[in-house]
């Protein structure tokens, strides 16, 4: 294997396809000719959450809420309406609930059961929360979970650890990071790490987010 | 159903491996198959949780093995094999073969972003009155059933507190089977980490689940 080149493979003919891909280019194919599925709707789901829809969006609503006590009483109290006024709304994010760090509070969010996530405001889910470490162990031993992301936390602080088992999906107010009273909105939305709004992270200290 | 996918507390799955600057997407085909996987979702010929509990379903050792991708193209094989829209002769073959169910809808591009805005809310009204207040003791009920459920193991028979009356939602239990929707109320219902995973757990831990209406009892 010492000519291997992991990004130079040829994908124009079948037999160079991984067995996932073909695979699923079969299941497309027959979709396909069976008039079962539009596959330009592909594409443009696909753009949507790899160009629209990402974490962005739930770092808008966290920086408006560390500014905002209006809206953070709002996202307190319905945080579905409170998202949709900002404009995120939509699939795995019809029911919202948002969960607010404080000192000696932690939260943290799994789905224990599947992948529940709130796509409206982080996109799709990274690769680790749908997979078994986390899944496992986030109810069970969040410490050593949180360790693992470089969070170590204080041992008296709380862990609270929400299973999403429902259609609620939630998202983490991480607590906003000292020093920052003189930054703008946009300029605290950088601070706002996907990473922080799950729980396995914290909120960048200021002249850290790049 | 006591599936593989019922991982909380489960052990021996090693590290999170969170990946620095993870793409949105590893390779070409798990966009291809999140965009399949929506697009037969909107044909809307099943319950989205027969969707869950066809991936539920997959035999444990292929569960584990395949990515989350994996999984949901094998699940949305089945579903349209089971629902007669292809054979599996035509997903070996990789074409059309013969004519198969038609679908009630079918998602045009075009509609993409309305429908993705839009998204499907699983909030129903439910008549009676909430059987549980806010920071009551509650049980949680200990069934094993065979079929698609949302009380995971480690929360089954288990004391806690309601958090959280919430409204009605779709009963995902009843829904999975094609039973309908029997909209039933929702909890949320914390446990201290020491009732789930015994006296030497961490003390300062504790977990919560939304839970329907008719997996607790009053304690």
């Amino acid at each position: 294997m010492a000519h291997d080149h992991p990004h130079d493979h040829d994908h124009e003919h079948g037999s160079d396809l991984s067995p996932m891909a073909a695979r699923v280019k079969a299941l497309e194919t027959v979709l396909t000719e069976k008039g079962l599925i539009d596959p330009a709707a592909i594409g443009v789901i696909v753009e949507t959450y790899e160009t629209r829809i990402g974490p962005r969006n739930g770092a808008r609503v966290v920086a408006k809420s560390w500014v905002d006590a209006a809206f953070r009483d709002w996202l307190t109290r319905d945080a579905t309406a409170a998202i949709a006024s900002l404009g995120f709304t939509g699939r795995q994010g019809e029911h919202m609930r948002a969960v607010f760090n404080a000192p000696g509070q932690h939260n943290l969010i799994v789905c224990t059961l599947c992948s529940c996530y709130p796509w409206s405001v982080l996109g799709l889910p990274p690769v680790w929360y749908k997979a078994p470490p986390y899944r496992s162990r986030a109810v069970i031993d969040p410490r050593g979970v949180l360790a693992e992301f470089g969070v170590v936390l204080p041992e008296t602080t709380k862990i609270r650890v929400w299973d999403s088992t429902a259609e609620l999906r939630y998202l983490v107010v991480p607590e906003r990071p000292a020093g920052t009273g003189a930054l703008s909105e946009e300029q605290l939305a950088a601070l706002v790490t996907r990473d922080s709004m799950i729980g396995t992270g914290l909120a960048l200290a200021p002249g850290a987010a790049s | 159903m006591n599936g593989p996918h019922d991982l909380g507390g489960q052990m021996g799955f090693g590290p999170v491996a969170p990946e620095l600057n993870e793409p949105v997407f590893h390779a070409d085909w798990e966009r291809r198959a999140l965009g399949l996987t929506l697009c037969v979702s909107s044909m809307r010929q099943w319950p989205g949780d027969e969707n869950r509990f066809t991936r539920e379903s997959l035999h444990p050792a292929d569960y584990y093995s395949s990515s989350y991708y994996e999984i949901w193209t094998k699940a949305a094989e089945r579903l349209l094999v089971k629902y007669g829209f292809v054979t599996g002769e035509e997903l070996r073959a990789g074409r059309k073969l013969s004519e198969g169910a038609k679908p009630r809808q079918m998602l045009a591009a075009a509609d993409v972003p309305a429908v993705l805005a839009k998204g499907a809310p699983y909030d129903r009204p439910v008549s009676l009155p909430p059987k549980f207040a806010a920071g009551q003791r509650v049980r949680t009920i200990n069934e094993h059933p065979r079929t698609h459920t949302r009380l995971p193991r480690f929360a089954r028979g288990r004391i806690g507190r309601i958090e959280t009356v919430h409204g009605g939602f779709v009963f995902p239990d009843s829904n999975a089977q094609g039973l309908g929707e029997q909209p039933q109320r929702l909890y949320t219902v914390v446990f201290a980490g020491t009732e789930l995973w015994g006296a030497h757990s961490d003390p300062s831990v504790e977990v919560s689940i939304d839970a329907w209406e008719s997996y607790l009892e009053a304690a």
